[in-house]
């Protein structure tokens, strides 16, 4: 959208000669805009293009998705993926439950009840740790859950970074959508008798549900493909570990780093394989948010 | 605000177990506030906590070497000197391939491209923020760096006397360089530059733009007399928030960057590591405190460096930004 509320000039222009320089101005502008328009989408078409036709050969076979890499050798190109979807889906699942009400109450408190040095400090630090690297929040829960607390290696220790990078996606998105409820219903709420808490609950929240749905699944997408985490807070394992607390647990992103060291034809089948199973994974996910985002503002 | 003090409930008639509710719920989303706010002091105080012994135990300068030796935990020699340069140099090729095209693509989705097509293709650029680092990493070490070769070649034999395109601590065929790093990180940090430079440009007042074309202005002269003098701090913020990211990416520049042992010296052909891959390329030997507190002080400048360049992006844009 551009901002110009008239797209043509009511009268014909008076003056219609520009000079032959600023017209091939002009022009060169032009053209220099869009060209950085198709630049941009030459990086996107090749990544994708190249996880496509290099991973798809890998995940055509039935046994990629329902059976793991235990007691595959390296040069085989046997077993598939499913320990590793597991442990993306669970310790991505883990961080949601922590994030999400986390911060959800945080945007309520933002929108509802923050005022003063408190709200001000906490919006600046939202958005400070939506800075924060994946590879320091990696570093501190290991500073404080495992050289601290004294606690193994584990996917719950990943899920914890996950949270830090979850939670500032979790309270933008339900701010912004809580934002845009009208303070009509607030008004009639309360005009009801109806108190302050009991409305942002049943009022609020509710209305605000499906831009917030769909902000949870961008976030969960976008926590999904982190590697740093598991790299510091967990090892790689070929089966699967349905221990959250401790042990090894493979996630597609360690899959790919593992398989990467490994020269054979099979482990580029695997590598090429995994990134294209994430790819598709977080495909489902963006979809899903615009699925229940118009599923659930159309039927209001 | 949606909580004018005159859209509060009246308070009197209330029961007495109801305002105890309201107490609750408030103080719960007060809390949750506050967490957000202490999980930044805690990271700071944490890594702080663990990287002193190893700061204390250094036996090399900590900001001027170009050691990093940590296997022998009596004698901890490192310096992020080098990590520093690295990181720098890749960060700003990065921001120097990624301002240019972000604006232009800013421009382009705001005042060129048809408008029924703006959104379809303002999604298609937000598609590659959705495209997880480890990808990005796969398809530089594995597709682009080949084919960046030529460009480095060409560059390194007729730049060659500008320090940056000298010959580096790798060599250039197999790609690997800061370099490739660089291209990959600009790749990376477009979306943010374009959507937070989009935004600013979709303010412009129209009456500024009117104004321009009630003179006569072509559209080039429009955009360059009213958009970008507007957009300016946005486009600032964008940057600095992109260069945040650039900072902190892990696993891409871990995957791409070749290593050397050799110093580095300013050249975009050098390997080597930047704090994050550093990090990251260690992380399987995280046991005796002390080698590991060499790595966690190492993140801290990090992070120190990732809070000052987040808080001078909202700085500059006044709180307008959202990336």
């Amino acid at each position: 959208m551009t901002t110009t509320t008239l797209d043509k000039p009511v009268k014909a222009p008076t003056f219609r000669h520009v000079s032959a320089s600023r017209r091939i101005r002009n022009n060169l502008a032009t053209g220099v805009v869009w060209a950085c328009f198709a630049i941009a989408l030459v990086p996107l078409v090749w990544v994708l293009l190249m996880v496509v036709t290099k991973g798809f050969e890998a995940i055509t076979s039935l046994s990629w998705w329902e059976k793991s890499q235990k007691g595959v050798l390296p040069d085989q190109f046997a077993g598939g993926v499913y320990h590793a979807i597991y442990g993306t889906i669970v310790q991505t699942a883990v961080a949601a439950v922590i994030a999400v009400p986390l911060g959800i109450m945080a945007a309520v408190y933002l929108v509802e009840y923050g005022r003063g040095w408190l709200a001000k400090t906490t919006t600046f630090m939202v958005d400070i740790l939506a800075g924060v690297p994946s590879i320091v929040a990696a570093l501190f829960i290991f500073a404080l859950w495992i050289a601290t607390f004294g606690f193994p290696q584990s996917a719950f220790a990943v899920s914890l970074a996950l949270v830090l990078l979850m939670l500032p996606v979790v309270v933008r998105s339900t701010e912004e959508m809580l934002k845009l409820v009208p303070d009509e219903l607030r008004e009639a709420s309360y005009a009801l008798g109806i108190p302050k808490w009991k409305t942002i609950l049943r009022i609020v929240v509710p209305t605000a549900l499906p831009g917030m749905l769909s902000g949870i699944l961008l976030a969960l997408a976008r926590v999904m493909g982190e590697t740093a985490p598991v790299l510091v807070l967990v090892g790689y394992s070929k089966s699967i570990n349905t221990d959250l607390f401790d042990g090894n647990m493979a996630s597609l992103p360690l899959l790919i780093y593992q398989e990467l060291s490994n020269p054979e034809p099979a482990g580029r089948l695997r590598v090429w394989g995994a990134a294209l199973t994430l790819i598709l994974i977080i495909a489902l996910l963006y979809v899903a948010a615009a699925v229940v985002n118009k599923l659930l503002t159309r039927n209001r | 605000m949606p909580s004018e003090p005159s859209t509060e409930p009246a308070k009197k008639v209330r029961p007495a177990h109801s305002q105890r509710a309201e107490i609750i719920f408030r103080s719960l989303a007060t809390a949750a506030g506050a967490t957000i706010v202490a999980a930044i002091a805690l990271i700071a105080l944490f890594l702080l906590i663990r990287a002193w012994p190893s700061v204390m135990a250094n036996e090399a300068n900590f900001f001027a070497s170009t050691e990093f030796v940590t296997n022998n935990a009596d004698h901890l020699r490192f310096g992020i000197r080098d990590l520093l340069m690295v990181t720098v140099l890749s960060s700003m090729l990065a921001l120097v391939i990624a301002v240019p095209v972000g604006v232009g693509i800013a421009l382009f989705l705001t005042h060129y491209s048809p408008k029924t097509m703006a959104r379809p293709f303002a999604m298609l650029v937000d598609l590659l923020a959705a495209v997880p680092s480890i990808v990005f990493g796969l398809w530089g070490v594995l597709v682009l760096a080949p084919q960046l070769e030529p460009v480095e070649t060409f560059l390194n034999r007729n730049l060659g006397w500008l320090f940056l395109f000298s010959d580096g601590n790798v060599t250039i065929s197999g790609g690997g360089t800061i370099f490739t790093a660089g291209v990959v990180l600009a790749v990376m940090i477009l979306p943010i530059i374009t959507s937070v430079s989009r935004e600013v440009f979709n303010l412009t007042p129209a009456a500024h733009i009117e104004a321009a074309h009630a003179l006569g202005a072509t559209k080039w002269e429009m955009v360059r007399m009213t958009v970008l003098p507007y957009g300016r701090s946005g486009v600032i913020a964008g940057s600095m928030l992109g260069l945040g990211r650039a900072l902190g990416e892990t696993i891409a520049v871990l995957l791409v960057l070749r290593t050397s042992a050799q110093a580095g010296h300013w050249s975009l052909f050098d390997g080597g590591f930047t704090f994050a891959s550093k990090i990251a390329s260690a992380a399987s030997e995280f046991s005796s405190p002390l080698p590991t507190g060499a790595y966690i002080a190492a993140g801290f400048v990090l992070f120190a460096l990732t809070f000052v360049v987040n808080a001078l992006a909202r700085l500059v844009a006044g709180g307008r930004v959202n990336g």
